[in-house]
This record gives structure tokens, sequence and C-alpha cells, in this order.
């Protein structure tokens, strides 16, 4: 393999984290460069993903070990830190680096500006891209909490109050989530005495064959480790801090933080069960792969009855959010290859939808004024575009085929009968119910229901200033298109129509997770 | 069984230390109102996994893990030095999560002039 790809991992996490002080820097003399630096830096980051991409099409997985400490005649794999790029990460990382970039779009004009708030937004982007390539457990805690801290700082980026009370209180929560992964490590560390994930998957399924006092550990460590991951995807009833953050944080910040936060824990979850403890001992542990399936199955139907009554648009995207993931870690229960492809499927898919419906409820409380579902009434013949690509979402997010949500939870239906858990295959049947129960709300609204009378901003005669209705109250206001830009609408339509293309790639992406899962699946 | 009980916690009494210390921070984390003390909690739940790593790496006998130059270093009984490093870098992700925290609390602060959540939570639900 080329020696630039197997630099890429390193220079992946580095120079994000690294060029995160160069806005704030700059800012010392010029104002308003931390969206240019952060849009350079985004789109050169996707183009050495793309690159590393196609590197572990060809030679596959390209392993880069920190500062030369790798593998020696005197020196056993695992003393040093990797970082390994293969084709399940690269997926992720992908991901990560384009929706990075794409959301800059919608940024230039709609979101936050300042060049603290970009130095942020690259950590952020340092932080996600190292908790997808690296593997090493304890370096996964690190990153971890890399992307917690940039992550709470985006959210009380807000302008209100409320999103730094949303913020503090996604703080505690997600200290002890990765604080518990932390003690799941400390006990994977005791039992095996490593922290490299490759070592891990050797040396677990022997400990776990002898039995004995480290067997026991092995389950606490995974005990430990599967709530901490819990918390962070925000699994039903971790989820609370879910709805809160995503609602208060700004527009241009929530489709970011939808698409990519939660997404990457999910990975690692998933890293950390198949390529650490891996299906053997998940399968071997009694009750556990039932647990697992459990949290998720609830979380499904609990995360979208909450959706169903939700008047807040935003919020009740984010309960949407609990119920995706569910179906993911539903998924990653069931252990088997076809439900593991149909979780990856839907990780990106629904980061995908997500980051699109996000980017649709700024640009359409932008330009329309609208953030509950009632005030979305009328737009379709108002904001026609806007309309129509988060109708496209919200179809792809049911589950209609061709579309990104259809093509997840197809693969997760199938490996759920394949693993004859037939509670998971009707979950799915009823998730898809449950939004369409959302959906079908949204769109009724968007389409059939008359736009509510508008209030001129100037209203004809003298202004009332003794006690007349004010005249720009927020429910009947409507903002103007004008504020909308190109880039923001452009965004959005690329994402609706993404969204239908990945529908076609459910194959591709079979194909392309084949050597990871055939590895890891071998019986 | 009382006395199994008692030798576990004589041999064991780190870990035990570790948990209830855990146990206090969460509590301190879910009972109390002010918002300050919460994140204290947050800090005492994770001093006590810090705790929990350095007693994972005690060596009955063993020296500190700094290697002398004139010894054979395999003859050596040491703590493990890797658990230490671990901690190193959990206490400086603690201390920027505080430095995050106490921020955020700031800005509560001037916003609604309360640090108390119930306080909060009324003026909250009244606007």
């Amino acid at each position: 393999m080329s020696e630039v790809a197997e630099m890429l991992p390193a220079l992946l996490v580095a120079v994000p984290i690294l060029l995160a002080a160069v806005p704030i820097v700059l800012g010392l003399r010029l104002e308003r460069t931390g969206w240019s630096v952060a849009a350079v830096t985004t789109t050169a980051l996707t183009a050495a993903t793309v690159y590393l991409a196609a590197a572990v099409y060809e030679t596959g997985r390209v392993v880069h070990v920190l500062g030369g400490w790798g593998e020696t005649e005197n020196r056993p794999q695992g003393v040093g830190i990797e970082l390994v790029a293969d084709e399940f990460s690269v997926l992720i990382a992908l991901l990560v680096t384009i929706t990075a970039a794409g959301a800059l779009a919608y940024m230039r004009a709609g979101g936050p500006r300042g060049n603290t708030f970009y130095g942020g937004y690259l950590l952020l982007v340092g932080g996600l891209l190292g908790l997808s390539l690296t593997g090493d457990v304890f370096n996964m805690f690190v990153f971890l909490e890399i992307v917690g801290l940039a992550t709470y700082a985006m959210i009380a980026a807000g302008d209100g109050p409320e999103s730094a009370v949303a913020a503090l209180k996604y703080l505690i929560l997600g200290t002890v989530g990765a604080s518990l992964y932390l003690i799941g490590v400390g006990f994977l560390f005791m039992a095996t005495g490593a922290l490299n994930m490759e070592v891990l998957g050797e040396a677990i399924p022997q400990i776990a064959e002898e039995g004995g006092s480290d067997l026991t550990l092995l389950r606490a460590a995974f005990a430990f480790i599967f709530v901490g991951f819990a918390l962070k995807v925000a699994q039903w009833p971790l989820h609370t801090w879910q709805p809160d953050a995503y609602q208060h944080a700004p527009d241009g910040v929530t489709p970011v933080i939808a698409a990519l936060v939660s997404t990457v824990s999910a990975y690692a979850l998933g890293r950390i069960m198949y390529n650490v403890f891996g299906p053997e001992f998940l399968t071997a542990t009694p009750y556990l792969t039932e647990i697992v399936v459990a949290v998720g199955a609830v979380s499904v139907v609990a995360g979208s009855t909450l959706a169903v009554i939700q008047r807040d648009v935003k919020r009740m995207f984010a309960y949407s959010s609990v119920s995706q993931f569910g179906l993911v870690v539903a998924a990653y229960g069931l252990v088997t290859q076809t439900a593991f492809v149909g979780a990856v499927v839907h990780l990106i898919g629904h980061g995908v939808m997500k980051a699109g419906l996000f980017i649709a409820a700024g640009l359409i409380a932008v330009g329309y004024g609208a953030r509950t579902v009632d005030e979305y009434a009328g737009l379709a013949k108002n904001r026609p575009f806007a309309a129509g690509a988060t109708a496209l979402l919200l179809i792809a997010l049911v589950g209609i085929p061709p579309s990104a949500g259809f093509i997840g939870k197809w693969y997760i239906a199938v490996g759920a009968v394949q693993a004859e858990a037939w509670t998971v295959a009707a979950v799915v049947f009823l998730s898809t119910m449950l939004t369409i129960a959302y959906a079908a709300r949204l769109l009724e609204k968007m389409y059939f229901t008359p736009a509510t009378p508008v209030e001129s901003p100037h209203p004809p005669g003298p202004v009332a200033a003794d006690g007349g209705e004010p005249a720009g109250r927020d429910s009947i206001r409507r903002g103007s298109p004008e504020a909308v830009s190109f880039g923001m609408l452009a965004i959005l339509v690329t994402i609706a129509l993404s969204a239908v293309v990945i529908g076609f790639a459910g194959g591709a992406f079979f194909e392309w997770l084949e050597p990871f899962t055939s590895e890891v699946f071998t019986e | 069984m009382i006395e199994g009980t008692v030798d576990v916690l004589a041999t064991r009494y780190a870990y035990a230390l570790m948990f209830v210390v855990m146990g206090i921070g969460m509590y301190m984390m879910i009972a109390n109102e002010n918002l300050v003390k919460k994140l204290i909690g947050v800090n005492l739940f994770q001093t006590a996994i810090f705790l929990f790593f350095v007693a994972v790496a005690f060596v009955e006998g063993g020296s500190s893990p700094i290697v002398p130059a004139t010894e054979n270093p395999g003859e050596l009984a040491m703590a493990s030095p890797l658990p230490h490093v671990i901690v190193l870098t959990a206490i400086v992700v603690g201390i920027a999560l505080t430095a995050v925290g106490l921020a955020l609390i700031v800005r509560i602060y001037a916003e609604y002039g309360t640090l108390r959540e119930d306080t909060l939570r009324e003026v909250r639900a009244d606007e």
C-alpha cells in the first residue's frame, strides 16, 4: 500500500484538531475567517477520506501505528497506539467528512457565526474522525470525550439561555456515559492486560473458553460499556438529554450533531461488540443478546410514540432519532451478518436523512417562520422546494422503497427472520407504522391544510401601540424567503436526492462490507 | 459468610472504596439541586474511576514504575505504568469537562439568576 495512504489516518485526526486553533488566531486580526477555514479543511478532509477509501478498497485494512511503535521482534503487537481504517470505519469517516463539509453550505448564511464557533466545529470533526478510526479502546474514550466537549460547546452556541441548560444536562449525562465506558475499559484491562482492539479480539474468545473469574470481569466490562454507549446513543430510558439538546441547538448545528454524534457512538458500540468481544462471546453469554435486542426494541417503540405526540418539529425529529437508533442497536443484538449490514446501512441512511430533515427544519424556520407542526400549514404552496425536499426525506424515513430508510430496515428485517427473532421483525414493521404516524401529520399539514392567515408586518391604519395585537407575534409572523440562501436550498435538495440514491445502493454496501463481515462472522 | 466478607474487604478495600465514592458522586449528581454541587458530584464520580485504575495497577511489593539504569530491568517488581498514564489522560479530560460545565453554569446564572435546579425549572416554566 502506498505511503500516503498509510499516513492518512493520522493526518485525518490531527489536521482538524490542529487547525481548530487557526480561526481563533486569525480572528485576532481578521473577522469572519472561520467559515472559510472550516470549508477548506473539511473539503480537504473529504478528499483525503475518499483517497483512503480507495486504498482500503484496493489493499484491505490500512493500519497506522503512531510514532513508529509498530510490531517488531522484541515488541509485541498492541504496545503502540493504532489507527485502523477498514471497510467499516472508512464508511463512517466518509459520512463524517461529507456531512461536515455539506452542513457548512447551510451555515454560510444560516448558521452561527464567529471564529471561535468554527474552531469548535473543527475540533468536533477531528474528534469524530478519531472515534471512527481508532483501534484502541482507551483512545476511544478520549475521542468520545473530545466529541462530547465539542458538542456541548456547539449546543451552547444557540441564542437563548435554554441552549445552555440543554448543554449542561447533556454534559452531565454524557460524562456519566463516557465514565461508565471507562470502567468497562478498566475491567477489560484487568481481564486481558491489553487495550488494543485486535489483541483484545484474540484474547477474549480464549478467556471465554477457559471461564473463571476473568470471564466474570469480561461480562461486567460488557455491561458497563453497553450502558455507557446506550447513554451516548440515546436509548430509552437514557435518551432524555437528546430532545432538549437537538431542539435548543442552533439550527445550523443540529444537522451535524443529529447526523454524526450519536451515529459515530453507535458505530463505536458496533466496533466494540463485534471486533473486541466478537460474535461468539455475544451469543455464548446468557441473556446478553436478549437484553441488547430488548433495549433496542423498546427504544424503537418508545421513541416513535413520543415523536407522535410532539408539537415542535425539531423535537419530533429528535425523538424519531431515539427510535431509529433503537433499530440499529436491536440489529446489533441479532448477531447475523445480514442484520449487521442492515445496522450499518441504517446508520448511514439515518445520518443522511436526519441531516436533511434538520436542515429543512432550520431552513423553514428562517424562511417561513414555522417551528411547530401546526405552523407548517400551507408550506407546499408557499415554499414548494423546501416542502418537496422535506416530504421526500420524510417518506424515505418511513421506509418507502427506493430510499435509504427502506434498504436499512429491509436488511434488519431479513436478518431478524434469519435469526428467528420474530419480535424484532414485528418491531421493524411497527416502527414503520409509527413513523408514518408522525411523518403523515407533517405531510398533511404541508400539503393539505391551507395556510393560517398571515398578519401583514405593516398593517394598514395607525399602528396600535396601546395594547392592540403586537404586530410581530412569533406564531403568525412569516419569515421572508430572501433569508434562505441558494447554498441552503441546494444542500437540502442534494441530501434529499442522495437519500433516494442510497436506496439503490444496498447491494453495493453488502459487497463493500463483505471483507469485514466475513472476517468477523467466521464460524 | 461474615468472615468471607471481612476477608474480601480487607484485601479489596480499594475497590469497595471506589464503589462507595462512585455512589456518593452519583447521588450528588441526582439529588442535589445546586448545579455547582451537581458538577462536583460528576467530578467525584470520575475520581472514583481514577482510584479504580490506580488500584488495578498496584503490585504487591512493587516499586514505582521508574526503572533504575543500573539494575537488571527484568527482575524488578513494579506497579504497572500503563494505568497511570491512562489516569493522567483521563484527569486532563475531566478538567476540560469541569471547565466547560462551569462555563455553562456561569451562563445559566447570568441568564436566570439562580443556581438551583428547582428554581430554574420554575423560571423556565413561566416563560
